[in-house]
């Protein structure tokens, strides 16, 4: 009662004071959100700018006549040191290396957590322990007993040899997802599966898998983004045709003779980035419920 | 008939900790065990060490006249209800009842036979298709029964079933679960730390404290007859009165005295002759104390007692009093004219009694 009384007198100001709040809110966070996307608009713009047009031009007006010259370049014509074959070949090293390194540690981890929250062991938590470890590793400090391991494997310079490194270094991520994830599941479940006749991989796959689909989603677009955009490890463990596309980008855009191409150098970059975009648009709202899943029941 | 479970010289160890020593049970076929105690008594641990969920650190388990210590969960032929239902989240409630069959390759027209049969035994015909989080807590509760039932197994094991559900709910399980253990005649083994669903359900009640066996036996034995203190007032509700008292040999039978406070000693005369030390506990349950009149035979003794708290529970009425320094409460009729602050004429039948030592706890008569 009090209440819409209140609303009479003192509302229209009131709403007025809000309106302005809102405005404001509003207007701040659509500078943010400027300011962020400026590089961005710079970059796509230039890409489809000539050189003649960026040479005379304003670095922030759009295009006067669009042009895709510079991506066609940058895909399979820009050199890197002494091959001119663009980005191509290294994007396809990029792809083959990534699916598989994504999947093996996925799955690697899946089993790995599933067996340290459900199937405590004597040591399961110092394990784990060890393995939360390994994520906070500095990478150059594995650099040369890594390379010294793949000399010894027979696989150094190669795409399986990458798929290694990734695969070692994901384990500890992917584990502490997993892990996380199957430790609010009630160990009655593995119980009473034990019961009904169900054996370790049995119920991993009948019952635990099929619960697990935003976790995977998570772990898959985190192992995806680290190893699709990881420079050093490429830059370390590869030789000349293994090479990931960062490296290519980085040969790219360090090696030209004369005049730089900026638009060829935005649109290798660009290229670079697509697929990491790609697997955020796909998939994103499962990465926000997957990493929210854990902590709120429900 | 030889014992469904035996259970020999059983210990369970974790790490120095002794969660269970020595325990010995046994039942027949059709027995229907309840294990009872306090929450961390050790009770539901004894529950997975038999169905092998739980290894054990010494001691047998026969089931069936079979030795199944070492034998895992899915052979040892018994199916388990759990506290939180365990079903499986992503299954069908199908599914997950014929998921042991699946698992155990018994071919699919036989599944769908049975799944039937308990679908409609439980009543779940029209919940087969749904998902468990699309159930509530008594659905749940059904399904994870059907998923034990499909199994006809030696035993059945339920940990603490009724837990989850509201007051109502429970009791009408609990009435559910034992017209089914009716039905079937099958042997099961009960863990519940709620000793009304004990005393409603068990053929034979095992008390347990702290992973030592306190009583076993008939409902009425333990309820009538406690070994001890401990399960003298953990069985029961109001729990039973424990009173200090001094006995003394009285020709052919006993003397007993209370205490009271600012005012005259209570004396009861127990006819029977018991061998009893000159300090004794005395336990009385509050229906074996009436208001005078309404009570006779000859071990009935009466005594004015001042009434400190009169508590009408509809079907009955509490009233507390003190005696030898402990609250004492006596279940009345519903209309009685006991009022708080008067005395009250009450009747205490001393055939009913039980004697404890008061140093070890130990039963005495």
């Amino acid at each position: 009662m009090t209440d819409i009384a209140l609303n009479t007198t003192h509302g229209p100001s009131r709403n007025w004071g809000k309106l302005a709040l809102r405005w404001l809110l509003f207007t701040l966070l659509g500078i943010f959100a400027l300011f962020y996307l400026m590089p961005l608009f710079v970059m796509v713009t230039t890409s489809l700018k000539s050189l003649e047009e960026i040479r005379t031009g304003s670095l922030v007006a759009f295009p006067r006549e669009v042009t895709f010259e510079a991506w066609r370049t940058a895909w399979s014509g820009a050199c890197t040191g002494i091959q001119c074959e663009g980005l191509r070949p290294y994007f396809w090293n990029s792809v083959i290396l990534a699916i598989p390194a994504v999947a093996i540690s996925t799955i690697l981890g899946a089993i790995n957590g599933y067996v340290i929250a459900q199937w405590k062991f004597k040591g399961a938590n110092l394990i784990f322990s060890l393995m939360l470890f390994g994520c906070f590793i500095p990478f150059q400090v594995v650099l040369l007993p890594m390379a010294r391991m793949l000399g010894i494997m027979g696989i150094a310079g190669t795409i399986p040899g990458l798929i290694f490194v990734h695969v070692i270094y994901g384990i500890g991520f992917t584990t502490l997802f997993f892990r996380n994830y199957y430790v609010s599941i009630p160990q009655e479940l593995v119980k009473a599966a034990k019961v009904d006749g169900a054996g370790f991989f049995r119920i991993f796959w009948s019952i635990f898998l099929p619960l697990s689909l935003p976790i995977i989603v998570v772990t898959v677009i985190w192992q995806f983004t680290q190893i699709w955009n990881d420079f050093l490890f490429g830059v370390s463990f590869s030789q000349a045709g293994t090479q990931p596309i960062t490296v290519a980008l980085n040969n790219i855009v360090n090696s030209t003779t004369g005049v730089k191409e900026y638009n060829v150098d935005m649109a290798a970059a660009i290229i670079a980035a697509l697929p990491t975009l790609l697997v955020y648009v796909v998939a994103g709202k499962y990465f926000i419920r997957g990493l929210t899943a854990g902590s709120v029941k429900g | 008939m030889a014992p469904i479970l035996d259970i020999k010289n059983l210990y369970k160890n974790y790490g120095s900790v002794e969660i269970l020593k020595d325990i010995n049970v046994a039942i027949e076929p059709g027995d229907f065990l309840v294990l009872v105690g306090p929450s961390g008594c050790g009770k539901s641990t004894l529950l997975n060490c038999i169905a092998g969920l739980e290894p054990i650190t010494s001691g047998s388990i026969d089931i069936g006249g079979r030795n199944m210590t070492e034998v895992s969960p899915k052979d040892r032929d018994i199916a388990m209800v759990f506290q939180s239902y365990a079903l499986y989240p992503t299954m069908s409630v199908a599914k997950n009842i014929t998921f042991g069959m699946k698992v155990r390759g018994v071919d699919q027209a036989t599944q769908d036979q049975k799944l039937q049969e308990v679908a409609q035994q439980l009543q779940i015909e029209q919940l087969l298709h749904r998902r468990p989080g699309q159930l509530s807590g008594g659905q749940r509760q059904r399904v994870a029964m059907g998923r034990a039932l499909v199994r006809d197994p030696k035993l059945f094991l339920f940990d603490e079933p009724l837990s989850n559900l509201d007051a109502k709910l429970r009791v009408e399980m609990r009435t559910e679960i034992k017209k089914l253990h009716q039905n079937l005649n099958a042997s099961m083994v009960y863990v519940t730390h709620d000793q009304i669903e004990a005393m409603t359900l068990a053929t034979k009640i095992v008390v347990l404290k702290g992973g030592v066996v306190q009583q076993i036996g008939s409902p009425a034995e333990i309820y009538n007859r406690p070994a001890n203190l401990f399960v003298a007032d953990f069985m029961g509700s109001p729990a039973m009165n424990l009173i200090p008292a001094r006995a003394t040999k009285n020709g052919a039978g006993t003397q007993i005295e209370i205490t009271r406070e600012g005012a005259e000693p209570l004396v009861l005369t127990d006819t029977h002759a018991h061998d009893l030390p000159e300090d004794v506990i005395l336990g009385l349950r509050p229906e074996d104390i009436a208001e005078a009149g309404f009570r006779a035979g000859e071990d009935v003794q009466t005594a004015d007692c001042m009434i400190e708290m009169v508590e009408p529970a509809g079907a009955d009425t509490f009233v507390v009093s003190h005696l030898g320094g402990k609250q004492v409460t006596a279940r009345l009729h519903a209309e009685t004219s006991a009022l708080p602050g008067k005395n009250l004429s009450l009747a205490f039948d001393l055939g009913k009694v039980s004697y404890f030592a008061p140093d070890n706890g130990e039963r005495l008569n």
